[in-house]
């Protein structure tokens, strides 16, 4: 009994031994037969069948007229409830008109209509070799009348062509869809030297004595909702400002004098991937980004302690000014929010 | 004769199309083309009938949609009160003047959003049946690449779809998006403001995203359904195995009247419960998150469920990846997640059919499908990858698992870490062992019969339990398998000694075929059977009472008051 040479041949055939005579594997027995449906024998089921799908019909009818109804019979009428009746009273008749006449289609289908199993026969999908040989030919003649097998000059003039018709399409589009390009924008922020800082989104400015110990600000420069391209600005501008315990940041550190009596200003774009760092624990003085968890030690300069971002976020140097407001004492020093290729050069 | 006036006039309406488009030719062709029937050929349709109602509710939407950046504030007098004097963008206010003063408004946005949501459900679930029966073997390559192209499709419909309206929330999936494409490295700062026509978030991506997602992805996909459609027909469809079906014909139901019915009756139905859900299911009620601004996001924030992988694997990246190399940054971090990643993922996936033919070293056609169990390598790489698959989507929502479980956000991110690595292995193990066992079952069940759960005892005084044999249909379904065997390669040199050319290639197609095949289960052969029979006689007694008189009989279910 030789096994190697039943892949050759499809499923659903029994392969016959060489020479035992038996069967290497069991035949396909055909179709079972047909078992009749109750509906097939006995006219009462029948009727049923057909009393159901009637039924069906018939609520799928009134629901979609119930529905017209309460189109015009419920106003909106400056109420939630009314949006949410009118909501409910279009949407239930909608859909039990849909469902009723789906459910009513399939009924029939499955009770009433033949469910004798009938057969078609597959064919490959491969053409026959006639059918081949024809159409190479074919394709040999076409190409033969192009002449392109003996006029190499053409081909190439065609493909040149070819290749650069759509510039003119390209070009225009691509170069327009960035605007001016100019992505030194994204090294910059609307925070100068003596800039207010200001609550997000009232744009009060920020007295340092009114900022206490653990509280956590948004923050904005003052007066940027009145500026051009405010939401690019403040995608870039918005600040985290927190009041920790003096003590607990340390003195020798770089850049101790960006804060001011234990008030860290921050960007709120997170290292990540852009999301703003939302959440503040203030038993550990950890910012959080509530998108991919990035966790930010805020008196640790704000480095990372956990998640997918690398980079602490940029610190904004603040001091206060004559009045006792809060000011930052120039832009960041560092591109803010996430990472691209050309952000230290 | 006289025929009917209704007769006559559908005559006459037959004559007038046959005779301008040939239409009699067509309804010979199709009218009574065979399908066969199974539930699960259903998924690809519900995918079909929620594109259908997506456009039906999507053209509604467009007619009270602006698709414009422009900052305007909210009317005093409208509804909702929460967002009265709020500015916001003109899309964010007439996708609120669209839910709460146009009637049948917020019912079509609620049906369009369940409707995306299960279109991606029905595509993905089409999917994996399509791969776990092998129906994507030749001839059908090709149409599982179209079919992976509207699944790809279909996740930048959903995507560019539900920041349409310009809420908080979905400007911060598209301030993610930025973030992503600005760590492309080179080009990554230039490429988001391609995207974006400047500075994120600009006045451009509502607009921009508007026309990708009203003309050219339905489009697109409108295209690909149309060749997908197509070369179900010209493949005609797959069927399961069973007595009656082979490689050569299919078996069903013809088209008119009953799959005309069914499958018509069923895009009723999947409209019907997709309104119904509409109805009473309140999905992405936008004024409680509010209008976009840079700096608030909620927490729990998640996309739809689909993009939920992304999110995952971008949670749960160590951000130390990041490095920077002659001054310029690579953020890794990002790369992998949101970049290799999936692509690795998906790339599998899309190429899987041509992989497995190198494997299998097969070039014949396949109509009848593949049972799970008999194809274990298959089954248990499809297993394998939807577990990295779920544990990414479920990683996506690490913050609500730690929330809803009172978990810490970091033991359960360096589990998935973990699990990111040693999931797919397990599953991939667990279901190869799942499936031979199942197909060792199936070999018992053909040798041996079915437990009978009667149990007699002979004339030694041995207690047997009676197995019922299978008949020649029940059996065929079991046993009309192939296992194929790993592929066996000529010698690296010929007779005399010489290298042949293309061993290598040949060796490695042979070591893949091996990964694939190398365990597998046999069908039962008739042979086999035969001896089952001569050897285990009283294993196989047909009712239990032909050859041997029961001294004593315990039926499991229904004891007579015998005690022994």
């Amino acid at each position: 009994m030789s096994s190697k040479q039943t892949p050759a041949q499809g499923a659903g055939v029994g392969v016959r031994g060489r020479d035992s005579g038996t069967l290497e594997r069991f035949e396909n027995p055909g179709l079972h037969p047909h078992k009749p449906r109750q509906a097939d024998i006995n006219a009462s089921a029948a009727k049923r069948a057909e009393r159901q799908a009637v039924t069906l019909f018939a609520i799928s009818a009134l629901a979609s007229v119930g529905a017209v109804v309460g189109y015009f019979m419920i106003p909106l009428d400056q109420t939630v409830a009314s949006v949410r009746l009118s909501n409910l009273t279009l949407g239930v008749g909608l859909g039990l008109g849909m469902l009723g006449f789906g459910l009513a289609a399939v009924h029939w289908a499955k009770t009433l209509m033949s469910d004798v199993e009938r057969i078609d026969e597959r064919h490959d999908q491969r053409g026959s070799d006639e059918t081949r040989a024809e159409a190479v030919q074919l394709l040999k003649d076409g190409a033969a009348d192009s002449g392109i097998a003996r006029r190499p000059l053409l081909k190439g003039a065609v493909v040149g062509a070819l290749a650069l018709a759509p510039l003119p399409f390209i070009v225009p589009l691509v170069g327009n869809l960035g605007g001016d390009w100019d992505v030194s924008k994204l090294r910059h922020t609307a925070w100068r030297k003596g800039r207010r800082l200001a609550i997000d989104p009232t744009d009060t400015p920020i007295r340092a004595a009114d900022v206490t110990v653990g509280s956590i600000f948004s923050v904005m420069p003052e007066g940027l909702s009145e500026e051009e391209h405010y939401l690019e600005e403040k995608a870039k501008a918005v600040v985290v400002l927190v009041r920790v315990d003096p003590r607990e940041l340390d003195e020798n550190a770089e850049h101790a004098d960006w804060a001011y009596d234990g008030i860290l200003a921050f960007s709120k774009i997170c290292t990540h991937v852009g999301c703003p760092v939302a959440l503040y624990e203030q038993q550990t003085h950890h910012l959080l980004c509530p998108c991919h968890q990035s966790t930010f030690d805020v008196t640790d300069g704000a480095k990372v302690v956990f998640g997918p971002a690398k980079r602490p976020l940029p610190q904004l140097p603040i001091a206060v000014d004559d009045e006792g407001y809060l000011v930052a004492q120039g832009d960041f020093d560092e591109p803010v929010g996430p990472s691209f290729w050309e952000r230290l050069k | 004769m006289s025929t009917s006036t209704p007769a006559r006039a559908a005559g006459a309406t037959a004559d007038f199309l046959d005779t301008r488009i040939g239409a009699s030719k067509l309804v010979k062709e199709f009218a009574r083309k065979i399908f066969p029937d199974h539930w699960s050929f259903l998924l690809g349709e519900i995918a079909l009938y929620s594109f259908i109602v997506l456009l039906l509710s999507g053209t509604f939407l467009t007619m009270f949609f602006v698709p414009s950046m422009a900052e305007i504030h909210y009317p005093e007098d409208a509804l909702p009160v929460t967002m009265q004097g709020v500015q916001m963008s003109e899309a964010f206010a007439s996708t609120l003047k669209l839910s709460f003063a146009v009637k049948g408004g917020l019912l079509m946005r609620q049906i369009h959003h369940w409707a995306a949501l299960m279109f991606m459900a029905a595509i993905v679930t089409h999917m994996l049946r399509i791969f776990f029966t092998g129906a994507f073997r030749k001839p059908r390559e090709l149409n599982w690449i179209v079919g992976f192209l509207l699944m790809v499709l279909g996740l930048v419909a959903g995507f560019t779809g539900y920041s349409l309206p310009d809420d908080v929330l979905s400007g911060n999936g598209l301030r993610i998006t930025d973030g992503i494409t600005k760590g492309v490295p080179i080009i990554g700062s230039y490429a988001s403001f391609l995207i974006f026509g400047g500075e994120f978030p600009g006045v451009d991506i509502i607009p921009r995203m508007f026309t990708a997602h009203i003309l050219v992805v339905p489009g697109l996909i409108l295209a690909l359904v149309a060749v997908h459609l197509m070369l179900v027909v010209v493949h005609k469809h797959t069927q399961y195995p069973g007595p009656g079906r082979t490689n050569k014909n299919v078996v069903g139901f013809p088209l008119f009247p009953v799959y005309m019915a069914k499958a018509g009756g069923f895009f009723f139905i999947v409209f019907g419960v997709l309104a119904l859900m509409g109805a009473t299911m309140s999905i992405n009620a936008v004024w409680n998150y509010g209008p976009y601004d840079p700096s608030p996001v909620s927490a729990g924030a998640q996309p739809d469920w689909y993009m939920l992988f992304l999110e995952g694997s971008l949670r749960m990246m160590p951000g130390q990846a990041e490095f920077v190399v002659g001054g310029f940054t690579v953020p890794l971090n990002v790369i992998i997640p949101a970049m290799i990643v999936p692509g690795i993922l998906l790339g599998a996936l899309a190429l899987y059919p041509f992989i497995e033919a190198i494997a299998t070293g097969d070039k014949r056609e396949h109509h009848v499908l593949d049972r799970p169990r008999n194809v274990p390598f298959r089954t248990a790489f499809g297993v394998a990858v939807l577990a990295e698959l779920i544990m990414l989507a479920l990683a996506g929502s690490n913050d609500l698992i730690a929330t809803h479980f009172s978990l810490s956000i970091n033991d359960i991110t360096n589990t998935f870490r973990v699990l990111f690595f040693v999931l797919p292995v397990v599953t991939f193990w667990i279901t190869k062992r799942i499936c031979l066992g199942l197909q060792r079952r199936d070999r018992e069940i053909v040798l041996h019969g079915r437990e009978t759960g009667t149990i007699i005892r002979m004339a030694t005084g041995e207690y047997v339990e009676v197995h019922k044999p299978l008949d020649d249909f029940e059996r065929w379904t079991l046993v009309g398998y192939e296992a194929p065997r790993p592929r066996e390669i000529e010698p690296a040199e010929d007779s005399r000694g010489v290298r042949r050319k293309g061993y290598r290639l040949d060796s490695f197609k042979a070591a893949l075929s091996r990964v694939f095949y190398e365990d597998r289960i046999e069908p039962v052969t008739p042979a086999e059977l035969a001896a089952a029979h001569s050897h285990g006689e009283h294993d196989m007694l047909p009712g239990g009472t032909d050859n041997v008189e029961p001294t004593a009989l315990a039926g499991s279910g229904q004891d007579t008051g015998h005690t022994s």
